[in-house]
């Protein structure tokens, strides 16, 4: 534990609420890291450098004037490049955004900035969130601290590898079918999917609406747990987000071990199409939940197989129309400007501003919610989706939380994800069934590959209990160190 | 007409009369430079999402209890689908499958009504207009709340759908929902119009009609249209399914675009906004809210104050005048004379000097006022018209006015007589007449005077003085 001193985010909090520490100097230690770090990684599309010196020079007098600086209290944080921050530029990794400044800050960024925390800057992302290798970001290649010949995962895979190589204690991400879960567990860090609609999603830039959730990724569940009791309840701005739910660092304080945790492992996720290593670390990490104290046992979710399709349909039915704003005409980048037409205008402007991903899915969804082919698909995705949903329902009332493996492998090679869209599209499997239902999930370090990768284990619990994934993460935290270990950089 | 039944059906669209607009705090303002009443959720920006304005809900379910629409308890909103500048999302926020509300029904004719097929909500889009430099976006109107209602096509003549048109306007108007100006757009309507061989059960091609800026404009357009169409069948042509513009100046249609091939417009429920999900309560509290709608005062019109049916239909039609017109009641007139003065005099007077009622300078009591001193006798009806004139233009008071007109009625008979004197030197033959037995001949003398009183003079007197000065002469 003596590694995590000092760069956790209640350690840095607390050393500045004290005095002990000035934010600036933590700021500029973060600052001097990335510069040294970051240009080989590529975690970063920019620092927010002149902006995070004036909070965190704020935040020092207001210590000074004794004020009350919140929970997070001169910590960096960086964000992932599609929540909104005032006055930045924002893309989320596309060129047809390359240069749309932020007019407002996104909810969840507002709240960590009410309770004082330094934003450090924005990192790189797939293309609107599509993507499970921050491959297909249209600004720069992200690697993996581990390796630099393997992918961070992704879409958050800028957000993962900034905390894996200590840029950051924290960083802001967003879930859709996966993209935080998947990119901590192959980075080696802790990545927590909310319940849908707990954090609010003004400001965040849409990929499918129903399914986006904003999460973040640190080196523990104890401060994302921090981080969660900050930025949880309502938001008149969405009118998707739930009511308020008692914090969750209270339930984490003081738990030392399992005991009474009922724990389900669902066969259909612990064991066809996963690596072999990945289900011994999995095996593994049951084992270790056995012995200090939870009681486990095997649960089923008959109707998973159908989640990956279901979940393709939706999100690419909902990416098409969410995507459709950016034509061009009012903000954002804009094609051709000698088009003869709107029309045409339009047309370059999209054929020449998405990336291939992006235009994959776009036309998908668009085949997907067509007259003739709606009820075919998207309806009966919805179907299949509220199976998934039963499924879980079901499992819960014999378990507290449901684990199993966050990715079937570890970390690819760049370039070695499979070219067919669908055969990548299974890498998903593992995560899409929580969000499909909307269910709060986790990822935590549980050890690496024979070659050194790091292996992520996925806890699930019902609606609105995060705070038992934090839980469950954070106790075995407490008897592992496989969140404390470090890539060599 | 001439062996073809006419079929009709309109889509009318309602602004719902709120503040801000259906999804964003943005303010609703018919006026305002361009792009000054937009908030990011109606420039359809990332990140931004709409959040439901909880008073177009009301005012939209008010609308369909007032047409006798079923409200449904859980309906849902979706995105409609297409590429356009006036629409910065790529789609509308409509509602497709699940609607606020299902039948409902207006009158179309003295003892028609036509079937309502829904009413749903849905927010607007910008405005283009195009200039030789280019075409220009303004968004102040996007994502105004309005309430699409959708008939049956159950109208058989033009003037049907004009009735229809009142019908809507009236209740619409009355239950607070909208001001329904179809001038400065806040009610706009397209209409279906087709025709089949008499007899027929099957409906022809139909042809959507728009840019109908007035009901009147409808009707005229439905007319031109019927016609067209008669004369393509008769000649044994067939009608083509379109959209078609109407030129009000020219009197005619032009054709726009082919419906032909129905767009698709990929409804999808709307994942940003939960199904609206309302409870019985909140329906019946919108319920109370509506009030009296015009069919139900004109028959409490008509027994509370006895008033003829052509007079309850003029009270009736806009609710202000029929509140105005008990506030003047209520002051202690006569409802008769409450009514006429109010149809009559005020409301003309008002419309020659560009206000509306709301703006009156003269108050229903001072109407009242005005009317009781006709009826005591201080102001004749000739002189009563000139005060309302000046209370119109002046801030006095009634009687400040009678008095600074000099029209007191003038029964003073030593005032009259000088007046009396100087007719029968004028006159001489009419007394002459008179006393030969004429009655009729007194009216030149009464008339004298009352030219030289400016209509002054109070009749019964000026009467009583002639005839006693005339029998002593």
């Amino acid at each position: 534990m003596t590694r995590d001193h000092g760069t956790s985010v209640r350690s840095i909090a607390t050393s500045i609420q004290n005095g002990d520490r000035r934010a600036v100097d933590v700021l500029d230690e973060q600052l001097d890291r990335i510069a040294t770090v970051d240009p080989r990684l590529g975690a970063f599309c920019e620092t927010f450098t002149e902006r995070a010196r004036d909070q965190a020079a704020k935040i020092d007098r207001r210590r000074e004037a004794g004020e009350d600086l919140g929970a997070l209290a001169g910590v960096p944080i960086a964000t992932k490049d599609n929540l909104l921050v005032q006055g930045e530029i924002i893309t989320a990794g596309s060129r047809i955004l390359s240069s749309f400044e932020a007019p407002f800050t996104a909810a969840s960024v507002a709240r960590i900035e009410q309770r004082g925390a330094v934003l450090l800057g924005r990192t790189n992302m797939d293309e609107f969130g599509m993507g499970s290798t921050t491959e297909t970001s249209s600004h720069q290649q992200t690697r993996n601290p581990y390796g630099d010949d393997l992918v961070p995962g992704g879409s958050s895979g800028g957000s993962a590898a900034a905390v894996a190589a200590d840029l950051c204690p924290l960083a802001i991400g967003s879930d859709t079918g996966g993209s935080i879960r998947q990119p901590a567990a192959l980075c080696g860090v802790t990545g927590l999917k909310p319940t849908y609609g707990r954090v609010p999603r003004y400001g965040l830039i849409a990929y499918a609406s129903s399914l986006d959730c904003v999460g973040a990724i640190a080196r523990t569940a104890d401060d994302l747990a921090v981080w969660l009791d900050c930025v949880s309840g309502p938001h008149k701005g969405d009118a998707t987000s739930i009511a308020a739910l008692p914090p969750t660092r209270s339930t984490l304080a003081d738990r030392a071990d399992l005991r009474g945790v009922r724990i389900g492992v669902p066969r259909e996720l612990n064991g066809p199409g996963i690596d072999e290593q990945i289900l011994a670390r999995t095996e593994e990490a049951i084992a270790q939940l056995r012995e200090i104290g939870a009681e486990v046992h095997e649960a089923t979710l008959p109707s998973v197989t159908h989640a990956v399709p279901a979940y393709y349909l939706i999100a690419t039915s909902e990416a098409a129309s969410n995507l459709a704003r950016y034509d061009g005409v009012h903000y954002g980048w804009r094609g051709d400007p000698a088009s003869k037409t709107q029309a045409a205008m339009t047309t370059q402007t999209r054929s020449s501003g998405f990336g291939e991903e992006v235009q994959l899915r776009i036309l998908l969804g668009t085949f997907a919610t067509s007259i003739g082919f709606n009820a075919k698909f998207y309806e009966k995705a919805q179907l299949a989706r509220r199976a998934v949903q039963h499924d879980f329902d079901r499992a819960f009332a014999d378990c507290d939380v449901l684990v199993c493996p966050t990715s079937p492998t570890a970390a690819p090679r760049f370039g070695e994800s499979a070219d067919d869209p669908l055969e990548r599209y299974l890498w998903d499997a593992l995560t899409v069934p929580a969000s499909l239902a909307g269910l709060p999930a986790l990822s935590t370090p549980c050890g690496q590959t024979d070659d050194g990768r790091p292996v992520g284990l996925q806890v699930i619990a019902p609606r609105g209990h995060d705070d038992r994934t934090l839980m469950v993460a954070h106790v075995l935290q407490r008897h592992t160190d496989h969140h404390l270990r470090r890539p060599q950089l | 007409m001439n062996g073809y039944t006419t079929v009709i059906g309109l889509e009318v669209h309602v602004q719902l009369g709120t503040a801000s607009k259906l999804f964003s705090p943005a303010p609703v303002a018919a006026l305002g430079d361009p792009n000054t009443r937009v908030h990011y959720v109606d420039l359809g920006l990332p990140g931004a999402l709409p959040r439901p304005n909880r008073r177009a809900i009301e005012l939209a379910t008010r609308a369909a209890l007032a047409l006798d629409s079923e409200v449904q308890l859980r309906s849902e909103f979706a995105r409609k689908h297409y590429f356009y500048p006036d629409l910065p999302k790529g789609y509308q926020i409509s509602q497709f499958d699940k609607p606020l509300a299902l039948g409902g029904a207006v009158p179309c004719g003295p003892n028609k009504t036509c079937r309502l097929h829904r009413l749903h909500v849905e927010e607007d889009a910008g405005k283009l207009t195009h200039t030789s430099i280019g075409t220009l976006v303004d968004l102040n109107r996007a994502g105004v709340a309005l309430v699409e209602i959708v008939s049956e096509p159950d109208m058989r003549r033009p003037d049907e759908a004009r009735a229809f048109l009142h019908h809507l306007r009236d209740v619409m108007r009355f239950a607070g929902v909208s001001d329904c100006d179809l001038e400065l757009g806040s009610m706009r309507c397209d209409a279906n119009i087709s025709l089949m061989p008499d007899g027929s059960e099957a409906f022809g091609k139909k042809v959507e009609l728009k840019n109908l800026n007035s009901i009147k404009m409808v009707e005229r357009a439905l007319e031109y249209e019927e016609r067209r169409q008669t004369a393509i069948l008769a000649a044994g042509g067939t009608i083509i399914s379109e959209t078609r513009g109407w030129h009000d100046e020219l009197g005619e249609s032009r054709s726009q675009r082919s419906k032909e091939q129905a767009p698709d417009y990929r409804y999808l429920p709307d994942p940003d906004l939960p199904p609206l999900m309302l409870t019985e309560a909140f329906v019946a509290q919108q319920r109370q809210q509506i009030g009296e709608l015009p069919e139900q005062r004109r028959a409490r019109f008509h027994a509370q104050y006895g008033l003829a049916e052509h007079d309850v239909r003029s009270l009736a039609q806009d609710r202000k005048v029929g509140d105005w017109f008990e506030c003047v009641v209520t002051a202690g007139a006569d409802s008769k004379l409450a009514c006429n003065w109010l149809i009559e005099d005020l409301l003309p007077a008002l419309r020659d000097r560009g206000l509306h009622l709301a703006q009156s300078p003269v108050t229903p009591d001072q109407l009242a006022a005005v009317i009781a001193l006709v009826q005591n006798k201080t102001l004749t009806q000739r002189t009563s018209r000139q005060v309302l004139q000046h209370l119109l233009d002046h801030d006095v008071t009634p009687n400040e006015a009678v008095d600074e007109l000099r029209l007191g009625r003038i029964a003073d008979e030593a005032q009259l007589q000088p007046l009396i004197d100087a007719a029968m030197q004028e006159f001489p033959q009419a007394v002459k007449t008179f006393l030969a037995g004429k009655e009729k001949a007194l009216d030149a003398l009464k008339g004298h005077v009352m030219k030289a009183t400016r209509g002054r003079a109070d009749h019964e007197v000026l009467d009583r003085m002639l005839r006693a000065i005339i029998a002593s002469a």
